[in-house]
């Protein structure tokens, strides 16, 4: 073999390594991974992820997560939109330091808010509902939408709007019929991103639900539970937990570098 | 019969880009805007389209005040410099959107469609998107969708200028040929002097914010009313001195002496701007009553049939634009003949005097 395929190669195994040491654990016997050290699933089994998606109080978990996630992209893109449009087409007062204040609450810890959002939650009735996740989320996933949406808007000469409006278009069917399409890769970009974000963010979720809309991510981090350590289980729905990433990412993959670089390559 | 601009201003901040404006362009006819980048062409061209309202002033169609109506109400079309098609419809679609938005039947806009398509020569390209075109192409579209329904004002911010060099006379050629017959008002933004020239009908001439003449091109070109038009109206630029009239003598640069010339055979004696445009200089002798420079040579452009020479004189640069090849060294001196029977008269505060 060629030494230059050396560097990825080794580069490859780092980042798939736990991965698939997940994916190892997920097909063994708690006893087995706490036994000691094995690379392959020595008694090879498929009873965690039977477990998972046959007992409700797993499933559901990600039946909730999925819901607060869905609700939260979809909120964070439509307040998202117009707030993004704004911003590429206007000059206002303060609209930059307006601007870069929205980014910084991307920057703000969550564990700052959780004391504060748990209060207000439970006092107007909102704690352990689905709403109450989204909400939270919408924290840091609407100016993040704001920022993608704007660069990718930005990215469309302002003569399109007027040539809209020359050919007789009102300003609401110009929008929906003309600008969404044309940054439908945006629109995509950002959603995507809402999502993962969602998906992934724990310390909210976890804090702001207890039964009623518990999140797969606190369902797969309590490590102990009354039949003990079930570290196949936990493995098994953290492989679970790993698909809906996969799949959207797929969706956006043409895209995703200019997502990252908040629309703006 | 006509659009009206009375007394426009437009302001922004502090900042004014139009200051007031007044411009009749009569119903049917080609009106040039001539100016430079930032003159104020495209921000005269959205007053009119309603695509901004001025700061003041009123804007009259057919009689009636339209100042305040927005665009959508105005029965216009508009061309960019840049391909502005809708880039999710097909090239069919983008011809027909203010068709559809208007109301019109399928029957009626297809028939419109196909009419424009063939006068641009877009019907196999229908079903495409314009993404999918050449640069070309992708304007022929913008222009289709211009002209495809029956605007009272059709405006083209610098249409041709992104176009590669033979497409651009091509569609040149095409243009006048679209509006003819029409009643709609054009109007033409360009930098180019000699666009202007080629399209005739009217040219205003914009300078910083203002339109400094308005009238029939070639009228425009040859008695500009002030020095500001001439510059703005001649490419390459016209050339520029300070001359002092006594009889029928001319001192200019300090030394040169050249013969007054029928230009200027009936002003008083006297401090003039001289200006000649660069044809009228030239290292070729001349019969007609002509005066000479020298100085020296910064730049020489060949071309096949014609030398463009930029000289330095007397820390002004002059050009020189002649027919024939004539290879002035770079650095060197040179001795070029001024035709002063064909040089404009400008009073120091801009007018022009003969």
């Amino acid at each position: 073999m060629k030494k230059r395929y050396l560097v990825p190669i080794v580069y490859i195994i780092f980042l798939m390594l736990p991965i698939y040491w997940l994916l190892n654990m997920s097909f063994k016997t708690t006893n087995e991974i706490l036994g000691g050290f094995t690379a392959f699933p020595r008694e090879f089994t498929l009873d965690s992820y039977r477990t998972i998606l046959t007992d409700p109080t797993w499933y559901m978990a990600y039946v909730h997560s999925l819901i607060y996630v869905c609700i939260n992209t979809v909120l964070s893109v439509s307040v998202a939109l117009p707030a993004a449009y704004a911003f590429s087409r206007y000059r206002f007062l303060g609209d930059k330091h307006l601007f870069f204040w929205l980014l910084s609450n991307r920057m703000a810890p969550p564990a700052v808010f959780v004391l504060p959002f748990v209060q207000l939650y439970s006092s107007v009735g909102l704690f352990d509902t689905h709403l109450a996740v989204a909400l939270a989320h919408t924290l840091f996933n609407i100016p993040l939408a704001v920022w993608i949406l704007e660069g990718f808007m930005s990215g469309v000469p302002k003569e399109l709007d007027e040539t809209a409006y020359v050919d007789g278009y009102s300003f609401p069917a110009f929008f929906i019929k003309i600008f969404l399409p044309t940054i439908s890769a945006g629109i995509g970009v950002a959603a995507f991103f809402c999502f993962m974000f969602s998906w992934v963010e724990m310390l909210l979720a976890k804090n702001l639900t207890s039964v009623a809309a518990k999140p797969i991510v606190a369902a797969m981090t309590k490590t102990a539970s009354a039949s003990g350590y079930e570290l196949g289980l936990l493995a098994a729905a953290g492989v679970l937990t790993l698909i809906p990433g996969a799949i959207v990412i797929y969706f956006v993959r043409n895209y995703i570098a200019k997502g990252f670089a908040l629309g703006r390559v | 019969m006509s659009l009206e601009l009375i007394d426009i201003t437009k302001r922004v901040g502090a900042e004014t880009y139009i200051h007031p404006t007044s411009l009749v362009l009569p119903e049917g006819s080609f009106n040039v805007l001539l100016g430079t980048t930032l003159s104020g062409k495209t921000t005269l061209m959205q007053l009119m389209a309603g695509i901004q309202s001025p700061s003041s002033g009123t804007i009259r169609f057919r009689g009636q005040d339209v100042t305040r109506f927005p665009v959508q109400r105005r029965n216009v079309s508009m061309v960019y410099q840049q391909f502005i098609n809708y880039p999710n419809f097909t090239v069919y679609d983008n011809i027909a959107s203010p068709l559809k938005v208007a109301g019109m039947s399928a029957a009626e806009i297809d028939r419109r469609v196909g009419a424009a398509a063939e006068l641009l020569r877009l019907q196999p390209m229908l079903k495409r998107r314009p993404s999918e075109l050449s640069g070309g192409q992708q304007q022929r579209t913008a222009i289709a969708r211009a002209i495809v329904k029956d605007s009272d004002l059709i405006l083209m911010d610098e249409p041709l200028a992104n176009l590669d060099y033979k497409l651009r006379e091509e569609l040149r050629d095409e243009l006048p040929k679209l509006f003819a017959g029409r009643n709609a008002i054009v109007v033409y933004a360009t930098t180019e002097p000699s666009e202007a020239l080629l399209f005739g009908g009217n040219t205003a001439t914009l300078h910083e914010g203002r339109v400094t003449q308005f009238g029939p091109t070639s009228a425009t070109y040859r008695a500009p009313r002030d020095l500001t038009t001439a510059q703005v109206f001649s490419d390459p630029p016209i050339n520029i001195a300070d001359v002092e009239k006594h009889g029928n003598k001319l001192k200019v640069f300090g030394d040169e002496s050249w013969p007054a010339g029928r230009a200027a055979e009936n002003l008083p004696d006297g401090r003039y701007i001289f200006g000649i445009r660069p044809h009228y200089v030239t290292p070729l002798p001349v019969k007609a009553k002509t005066g000479e420079i020298e100085g020296r040579v910064l730049v020489t452009e060949l071309s096949g049939s014609e030398s463009v020479i930029h000289l330095s004189v007397a820390g002004k640069t002059w050009v020189s634009q002649s027919h024939g090849i004539h290879p002035f060294e770079v650095g060197s001196q040179a001795r070029l003949h001024v035709e002063v029977n064909r040089g404009l008269f400008f009073l120091p505060s801009g007018e022009l005097v003969s």
